[in-house]
Parts: structure tokens; C-alpha cells; sequence
């Protein structure tokens, strides 16, 4: 063989056998995923959630912000259900039903982009550590190490205390949280990646680093990010609603937001129970779908974790 | 093993100066100063100033920065602007009822969590083992208040057997030493005050401990899977020793040391889920502190808080790396 055809193929990403066992691997994976009824679970949860939330206007038989049954609240309790109110109305007289639908709009709001915010700068740390290693890499890493030695809600609530109150701080806030985690992950991959045998043969046939790192370490190295991407959406959800709860989420409050409904429902709960619990399961249906699917794509990608 | 600790312990240097200067640069990040947060609705500009000549804020940021480092080192964070306390006597009051909490919950999740992963791991593939599969899947995803108004309404609301709210009946006049209340009662021999706390504590450690409990089911049923398919299990198994000693050394103390990592690892859990659990049950706390603080924008009190449970944090980290060192000799080696 000849150097020129060597070349060749190497100047075409996708001809290593590291990619192509990459591409098999996805394929493979999606075979595993449609056969397990967790996976298909799960996802049938994220469309439905995603179903909610894009077609809100559409599923609400009322405005969320409508103070329509205004008239019917008494102190300490809110309208129980009533034609047209199937789930009643909150301490305002606001038909629940539609701030609960409404709702989802706000949490997959805030679970995607804090998600994809502490994804994009993860990836970013954790690539440029795992691709440079050596000085830089410790440096990065230690910095990781300093965030992730605060628990994280207790990192949320400093950054969006001293970001202020609003929905833009609570994505910043829940987005840091996931930065060092998904740096480490990155990292870790790459690394891992390194020492394999294309890599070998990419640089002996004097690949420039940044083609041997962006075609082939970086594709290689994704799976498990992506895993732990997905379950990132599920602990979004569930920190976004704890902010909300604790009053740090968004002041707005013609914008219904799972949390907050239920630090509202909070003193109604000897006298209206539900309204407590309406945005409770919300939640957990929500993230138990990204959770699932997250979970059986790491079963269906990681040998490890097959029976 | 001295060793191990030593280093240990210097690698705490750099995470804590970290921590301080992230602490430190936060009031100074609010907007309008430090002097604004301080003073609320009530600050003027002579205000301003005066604050800010009293606490040196007028000085080049390095000096500030030193004589913020031997405050704290001093455990002196100032005064709460809400009820003009010292933030120390704040947390001397509130922080040993999240440590009572915080204990009972982990009782809950270990006591309750390593013998199910056991039992779960022993009888593999039976209808306890995929009864814990299920709900440890299940426990990890459902948020800590979903749980905690869930036990409150249940059992405070509906049915009445246990307080749904604070740390102990106010009618019930106890003497506090440590603050710990169940500890306090047992001291000064007033059983009654001790059952009344162990009784509002109840509820808040369930709601707390579950999610851990969870984690811990999984961990110790994985580990336990793992442990008995090991070549010295078989060997142990062929030297004759009687079963009870091959579980108790053998099986149980190899895999027990995931589990252990866990439990650390969900002490972190505990500390965030305490501010939530402890919102819930209206319980007075360093979590209910925080929550307090947070609506009353009483910025003294939440950043010592923060900086406590921080500290705390690492300290116990440092402890269960130490535990690991003690029950697997080959971690000290690296």
C-alpha cells in the first residue's frame, strides 16, 4: 500500500474501524432500546411531556391567568372541582387544569436549555482537558473538583441568589451544577479513548491532533455523555421545581410553574390536598421519563450494565 | 495510614480557600454593594459610606479579603439583618437540629436500605429482588417534597399519629444542653421531651432518608451480586468455614465498600434534601434558615449557612475517604 492511499483514507472520518464500531454501536443500541418496554416507557413519557407543552393553548379549556371561579375562594381553601374545572381551581381561582398544562411549557423550558447550557460548557472544559491533558487538564480539573465539593442545590441557590430572581438565573444556576459533571465525563472518555489503537494509527500516519481529536476521539467519546445528558433533563426538572419551591424561580406569575404551584398549594394542604399533589406528579412523571430513557440507553450502549 | 490521612487533609487547603474566595466575592457581586444588602429600604448614601468605612470596604480588595479570612476562621459571619442575632447564634440554635435530622434519616436509609440490598441479592431474581429493582428505580426519581407532603398529609393530616410540623411540642418544657433534642431528653432524664422529638422526627427522616435508600437498596444488591461469585468466596466456601462466617467476613465486608462511597456520597443528598424536607415540615433547621433567609434576602445569615454546610460537607467526605482507607488497605497505597 502506497502513502497516497493511505492518506486518502485517512482524510475521510469514518473509515477507521473506532468509527465504524461507533456506528454499529448506536445502531445496535437502538435495536436494544425498542425491545425494552422501560425505554418505550420512558419515551412515550418525554413525547407526552413534550406534547403538553407544545400544544399547551391548544389542551387548555381555560387562560391560566383567568381569576374565573374568583368568586368561590374562601380563605384557607381554593374550588374543588366543577364542570369545566375538572381538577378545581387554585387559592386565586385559577382553573388548575390549565396552569398545570401550561406548566409543562416552563419545566421543559428550563430542564433543556440548563441542560444544554452545562452541556455545551462541560463538553467544552472536559474537551479541552481531555484533548490537551497534562497542565491544563489538572488546572480544569481541580476546578471541577471545587464545584462539585458543594452539594448542588445548595451551588443553585447561591448563584440564582446572587443572579436575582428570575427564570434566566435559574437555567444559569442548574446549568453551572451540571458543568463539572459533564467536564469530568467528557474527560474521562476521552482519555479512555486515547490509548485505543486508531488513535494509534491516526497519528502514525500523521494526522494533525485537532482532526484525530474532532473526528475521531470527540465522536467516540459521546456515548456516555449522551446518557448522562438525558438523565441531566430529568434532575433539571426536579431542581428547577426545588428553586421554585424555595422562591428563588421566576417572579412572573402569569407564566404557571410546577414548583411554585405547589409552594402556593403548601397551606392549603388540610383543606385541598390535590393542589399539592397535581404538580407533584407532573414532576415525577416528567422526569421519571427522561430517567427511564436515560437509564435503558446506558443498559442498551454500556455492556456493563446488560444481564 | 498517617500518611494517607495527612495528605488527606492538605488536599482540604486549596477546596476551602476556594470556597472562601467564592463566598467572599458573592456579597461583593450583589448588586450595590455589600452596604445595600446590609441595610435594605433603609440605605442613603452617608449610610452607605459609613457601612462601608466600618467593614473596610473602602480598602484595596486584598486587605479585605484577609481580614474576611481571620472572620471566618473566628466563625464570625456577622449579624442577621432580620432579627439583628449573630449569624453563629443562629447556627449554634439551628444547626443541630439538621444534624439530629439529617442522622435519623441516614439510620433510616442504612438500617433499612443495606439488610433489602441483602436480602434482595440473596433471594436474586425473586419477588423482593425485583420489588427493589423497581423501587429504588422509582426512589431515585421522586423529589424529596413530593415525598415529604406526601408522609405529612398522611400521617399528620389525615390521620393524626404524628406532629406535622416543628421539632417538639411547645408546650412540653425541656431543658437544652446541645440543642440536639432526643440527646437533651436523654440527658436530663426527661424521657418525654426525648420521645416528643423522636416522634416529630419521624416523618421529615423518612421523606429525607428514601431517596438515599434507594441508592443504597441498588448499591448493596449489585455489590453483595458481585461478592459471591468471587474465586476466595469459593475458596472460603472449600476451606470448610461455616456460612454465617464466610457472609459476616467474607461477603458482607468486601461489599461493603461501594456501599460505603454511597452513603457518602448521599450526604451530600441529605444536606440539600434537609432544606427542602425541613421547609416542608416547618422544621426548625439550618434548611429552614436558608429558606428564611432566601425570602427575607438576609444575605449575613445565608452565606454563613452556606459556608457551614460547605465545610461540613468536605469534612465528611474526608471522613468516608478515611473509612474507606480503614476497610480496603489498598486505597491508602495510592
Amino acid at each position: 500500500m502506497t502513502t497516497a492511499t493511505q492518506v486518502d483514507a485517512a482524510g475521510t472520518p469514518g473509515s477507521f474501524a473506532g468509527d465504524e464500531a461507533a456506528g454499529s454501536r448506536w445502531s445496535e443500541a437502538f435495536r436494544r432500546l425498542r425491545r425494552n418496554p422501560a425505554a418505550i416507557l420512558g419515551a412515550l413519557l418525554v413525547l407526552a411531556f413534550v406534547f403538553v407543552a407544545a400544544f399547551a393553548p391548544l389542551l387548555a379549556g381555560h387562560d391560566p391567568n383567568d381569576q374565573l371561579l374568583l368568586s368561590e375562594v374562601r380563605p384557607g381553601s381554593a374550588p374543588g372541582p366543577r364542570p369545566g374545572f375538572p381538577l378545581g381551581a387554585d387559592q386565586l381561582g385559577r382553573d388548575e387544569l390549565s396552569r398545570l398544562l401550561y406548566g409543562a411549557r416552563q419545566s421543559l423550558l428550563v430542564g433543556v436549555v440548563s441542560t444544554l447550557l452545562g452541556l455545551t460548557f462541560g463538553l467544552i472544559l472536559g474537551g479541552v482537558a481531555g484533548a490537551f491533558g497534562g497542565k491544563i487538564d489538572n488546572v480544569l480539573m481541580r476546578i471541577c473538583d471545587l464545584m462539585l465539593s458543594i452539594p448542588g442545590l445548595l451551588t443553585a441557590i447561591t448563584i440564582s441568589v446572587i443572579l436575582g430572581q428570575s427564570l434566566e438565573s435559574v437555567m444559569i444556576a442548574i446549568a453551572i451544577v451540571n458543568v463539572p459533571i459533564f467536564a469530568r465525563l467528557l474527560r474521562g472518555a476521552m482519555l479512555g479513548q486515547r490509548g485505543n489503537d486508531y488513535v494509534l494509527a491516526a497519528q502514525s500516519i500523521g494526522l494533525r491532533r485537532r482532526t484525530i481529536v474532532f473526528s475521531h476521539v470527540l465522536p467516540n467519546s459521546l456515548s456516555p455523555v449522551i446518557v448522562q445528558a438525558t438523565l441531566t433533563l430529568a434532575t433539571s426538572i426536579i431542581d428547577a421545581a426545588a428553586l421554585s419551591f424555595l422562591g428563588l424561580g421566576n417572579p412572573d406569575d402569569t407564566r404557571p410553574e410546577w414548583g411554585q404551584m405547589l409552594s402556593d398549594a403548601q397551606n392549603l394542604l388540610s383543606t385541598r390536598a390535590a393542589l399539592a399533589f397535581y404538580p407533584c406528579i407532573a414532576i415525577v412523571l416528567a422526569a421519571l421519563g427522561f430517567t427511564l430513557l436515560g437509564e435503558s440507553l446506558r443498559e442498551a450502549l454500556d455492556p456493563k450494565f446488560r444481564r | 495510614m498517617l500518611r494517607f490521612v495527612v495528605r488527606r487533609l492538605l488536599q482540604l487547603i486549596p477546596i476551602l480557600l476556594g470556597l472562601s474566595v467564592l463566598l467572599f466575592l458573592w456579597l461583593r457581586l450583589l448588586p450595590g454593594g455589600p452596604a445595600t444588602a446590609l441595610l435594605g429600604e433603609r440605605a442613603t448614601p452617608e449610610r452607605i459610606a459609613a457601612i462601608n468605612h466600618a467593614y473596610g470596604l473602602d480598602q484595596p480588595i486584598w486587605v479585605q479579603y484577609w481580614s474576611y479570612l481571620k472572620r471566618v476562621a473566628r466563625f464570625d459571619f456577622g449579624d442577621s439583618i432580620q432579627t439583628g442575632r449573630p449569624v453563629t447564634e443562629v447556627l449554634r440554635t439551628q444547626f443541630p437540629g439538621t444534624v439530629e435530622l439529617t442522622i435519623a434519616a441516614l439510620i433510616f436509609a442504612v438500617g433499612v436500605g443495606i439488610p433489602l440490598g441483602y436480602f434482595a441479592a440473596r433471594r436474586h431474581g425473586g419477588v423482593l429482588d425485583n420489588l427493589s429493582v423497581v423501587g429504588s428505580l422509582i426512589g431515585v426519581t421522586i423529589p424529596v417534597f413530593f415525598l415529604a407532603f406526601l408522609l405529612k398529609y398522611v400521617f399528620a393530616v389525615k390521620l393524626g399519629w404524628l406532629p406535622p410540623s416543628g421539632r417538639q411540642d411547645v408546650r412540653i418544657d425541656a431543658t437544652h444542653i446541645t440543642n440536639l433534642f432526643v440527646l437533651d431528653g436523654l440527658l436530663t432524664r426527661e424521657y418525654d421531651a426525648s420521645w416528643d422529638a423522636v416522634k416529630h422526627l419521624i416523618l421529615p427522616a423518612i421523606a429525607l432518608g428514601t431517596i438515599p435508600l434507594a441508592i443504597i437498596v441498588r448499591i448493596t444488591r449489585a455489590s453483595v451480586l458481585d461478592v459471591v461469585n468471587e474465586d476466595y468466596v469459593r475458596t472460603a466456601e472449600a476451606k470448610g468455614l461455616t456460612t454465617s462466617v464466610i457472609r459476616r467476613r467474607h461477603v458482607l465486608r468486601n461489599a461493603m465498600l461501594p456501599v460505603v462511597t454511597t452513603i457518602g456520597l448521599q450526604l451530600g443528598l441529605l444536606l440539600s434534601g434537609a432544606i427542602l424536607t425541613e421547609t416542608v415540615f416547618a422544621f426548625p433547621g439550618i434548611g429552614q434558615e436558608i429558606y428564611s433567609s432566601i425570602l427575607n434576602k438576609d444575605y449575613a445569615v445565608l452565606q454563613g449557612t452556606i459556608l457551614v454546610i460547605a465545610i461540613v460537607y468536605v469534612v465528611i467526605n474526608l471522613v468516608v475517604d478515611l473509612t474507606y482507607g480503614v476497610l480496603d488497605p489498598r486505597v491508602r497505597v495510592r
